[in-house]
């Protein structure tokens, strides 16, 4: 059941084109987009502070990347004053080891999962697969990914490339104790996923969870949901085990307040979510009585370096940038070869993988019209259109030397644009060229590197006469 | 007033027209416009590729050329906003002082042509006529960097004749993106399409924007399919109809 794997999967162009030629994916990332976009809009709209709680967010989250290291030791001392467990796991090997120890320590080959997107980025269901424990993914859309041997495709729901029919279709396949007549009914697929998941909710002994937050001041965790298998999770089985990436952390519950504003309305189009769980540590005769937290750097502190790179640790998972920008509504998630997609995804995954040896992760500072949206929805104030630039800045300087066409183009057009003489023999060039290549004062399809242009739009003939040569034919002698 | 015109590269190569045309109108408000002729460009295609290390001769040419301009006007949301939010980064990145300086003295100066024509000079109704069914696309860069606002709807409204009507989804992206419409080819054109088909409903005649760079690429798609619209900066809308 853990046969899907982002590994080998082609750069965001060719993804992205795989995708824009599947019309019921096209259909289904349209309605789901624009109804959580209006549904956002509008809880948002009520708030007259929300640009106030924005920049709050932002400052809390800079302040706690600011003194990261204090916050962390405060939250390990306070959670395991508490009876919790830290482990510190530097890299996704290391965390994976760590919840395969734990879950082989308390004598289990099954864990139940509640949704998390960083044990997605370590492949944890892989590596406990590998370790012989299953993994059962709690969270409806988790469970249709998992059920589909399907890859998710969005933060908050993974499954929006599908339909319900296409969602009937799989859980009658693959859900052993799926009704003959299941239809394609919200509230019956619901249901059968509900018994389904019951009978696991009842034995499993181990659960896997993430993290929303991480309260420094108290060592508790959160997790925020809207279904309520992820309390069912955090609170019948014998041994919690939470991977929390260290970028989760916020220094007290009063900052807490301001990001539980902030993130339901930006992700569900919600005020509030149906179900926010926290826990802290163990309470005898109450909830499981084992607690680990396993700590997870895995790239974040080299994020941390980049001044620019850096706000992109701010991030919430809301996926308000993922809903409202224009290229993810066409290419969907899978396109960015991550499980953070979007334009977060893009800002992300080229940071924590890299981009000097991962064609996939270097093309996505690239997949973006840089337009904004994503920074004008961002909860917490991530200038993703300046990270994007920041990080192509960052492909291009690593790969300088080897001269590319791009290159050997940018260079020639910076040379050219260094003078007006230059720029003025370039334009004469150009007219010249369109004049030639041009019918009727347009200039159709070329061959070359001019075809991913030309191909599907036309281009107007440059006219024989620039502006600056009208000028100095036309105003010279007015002062200058 | 006397202002300096900063036409940009794409527009003096592929639209003298807007140029001219911002001039017309500037003058006939009672303007004195100036040429700075060493101009060129402002480096946003070589920092929004990642070509930050060849920006930075051409954003010390640019606060050199416009030094001494008291106002600065520009017919381009999109350059607009590169002088205005990313010069000083790219001084920054050169680690200049003196630039940093220089950007911090011209940047301010530099207005987008509606900024200039509605909160530098108070006009609205600058004396056009053009009796045409047009629709305005608000490009991304005027819209979310500079936040134009209803700053150039109000000028077309203003102008005699002009059927200005509502364009659906206006406030989504066209898919240009610069070197986005040739590295992301097939997501631009789909999202160009769209766009398109966003225009066509609209039954306008014109399409008019603040940017030529995006309305080449929509401009593009629009004669590809032999629509019959016409795409034109709203500069030469506002200069149209003058008997000068």
């Amino acid at each position: 059941m853990s046969g899907a794997t982002w590994l080998g999967m082609p750069a965001f162009p060719e993804a992205a084109r795989t995708a824009l030629a599947d019309e019921q994916l096209q259909a289904n990332l349209r309605t789901a987009t624009t109804t959580i976009r209006a549904k956002r809009e509008a809880v948002v709209a009520e708030r007259a502070d929300w640009e106030h709680l924005r920049a709050a967010g932002a400052a809390i989250k800079d302040r706690t990347l600011r003194h990261l290291d204090r916050y962390l030791l405060r939250f390990e001392e306070q959670a395991t004053a508490a009876g919790a467990v830290v482990h510190w796991a530097r890299d996704a090997a290391e965390a994976n080891r760590i919840v395969v120890d734990l879950v082989r320590a308390a004598d289990a080959d099954e864990v139940i999962k509640v949704k998390s997107m960083v044990t997605q980025e370590i492949d944890l269901n892989a590596a406990l697969a590998a370790a012989g424990i299953t993994a059962y993914e709690t969270d409806l859309a988790e469970l249709i990914v998992q059920l589909g041997d399907d890859l998710p495709s969005h933060i908050l729901v993974p499954a929006i490339h599908r339909n319900r029919s296409q969602i009937r279709d799989i859980f009658r396949r693959e859900m052993p104790d799926a009704p003959d007549d299941l239809t394609d009914d919200p509230a019956a697929l619901a249901a059968a996923a509900r018994r389904h998941l019951r009978r696991k909710f009842l034995t499993a002994r181990v659960a896997v969870s993430g993290a929303n937050f991480a309260v420094a001041e108290s060592g508790a965790l959160v997790v925020v949901e809207s279904e309520g298998n992820g309390r069912m999770c955090l609170t019948l089985p014998e041994v919690l085990i939470s991977v929390v990436g260290i970028e989760k952390l916020v220094p007290t519950w009063a900052d807490l307040e301001v990001m539980l504003q902030l993130l339901p309305r930006s992700s569900t189009g919600e005020r509030m979510n149906p179900y926010t769980s926290t826990w802290r540590g163990v309470h005898p005769g109450d909830g499981p009585r084992e607690v680990h937290v396993v700590l997870l750097d895995n790239g974040r502190t080299d994020v941390l370096a980049d001044d620019v790179g850096r706000q992109a640790l701010r991030c919430i998972r809301c996926s308000a940038c993922l809903n409202v920008c224009p290229v993810y509504e066409r290419t969907g998630g899978h396109a960015y070869g991550s499980p953070y997609p979007g334009p977060i995804g893009a800002i992300l995954t080229p940071q924590l993988r890299g981009m000097r040896d991962d064609p996939v992760a270097a093309s996505l500072p690239y997949a973006s019209t840089l337009c904004g949206a994503c920074y004008e929805a961002c909860p917490v104030r991530i200038d993703i259109p300046a990270a994007l630039v920041h990080l192509r800045a960052r492909a291009v300087d690593a790969t300088r030397g080897p001269l590319s066409p791009e290159r050997t183009v940018m260079r020639a057009a910076a040379w050219t644009l260094a003078g007006p003489r230059r720029l003025a023999a370039a334009q004469r060039l150009a007219a010249l060229a369109g004049a030639l290549l041009g019918r009727r004062g347009r200039i159709g399809r070329l061959p070359g590197p001019l075809a991913a242009w030309t191909r599907t739009r036309d281009t107007p003939v440059p006219p024989g006469q620039s502006f600056r040569t009208w000028w100095r034919r036309n105003r010279r002698g007015t002062a200058e | 007033m006397r202002i300096a015109l900063f036409v940009t590269c794409v527009n003096d190569t592929m639209a003298p027209g807007t140029g001219r045309a911002v001039l017309r109108v500037l003058e006939r408000l009672g303007h004195e416009v100036t040429f700075p002729a060493g101009q060129t460009c402002c480096g946003q295609m070589h920092f929004n590729t990642g070509y930050q290390r060849e920006c930075v001769p051409l954003v010390r040419k640019f606060v050199d050329d416009f030094a001494d301009a008291e106002v600065v006007v520009s017919p381009s949301a999109s350059c607009v906003a590169m002088v205005r939010d990313h010069h000083r980064r790219v001084a920054e990145v050169a680690g200049d002082r003196g630039l940093t300086e220089a950007v911090a003295h011209t940047a301010p100066r530099v207005y987008e042509f509606s900024e200039l024509l509605v909160d530098v000079l108070g006009e609205t109704d600058v004396g056009a006529r053009f009796p045409h069914r047009v629709t305005y696309h608000p490009t991304c860069h005027g819209l979310r960097m500079l936040g134009l606002g209803d700053r150039p709807q109000a000028l077309l409204r203003a102008v005699r004749g002009l059927d200005l009507v509502d364009l659906g989804g206006a406030h989504e992206c066209c898919g240009f993106g610069g070197t986005f419409a040739l590295k992301n080819a097939d997501v631009s054109v789909a999202m160009g399409r769209d766009k398109v088909r966003q225009v066509l409903a609209t039954g306008a005649e014109v399409l008019t924007a603040a940017d030529n760079s995006c309305l080449l690429h929509v401009g593009g798609l629009l004669s590809r399919a032999r629509s019959g619209v016409r795409v034109m900066h709203y500069a030469e809308i506002l200069a149209a109809g003058d008997r000068s």
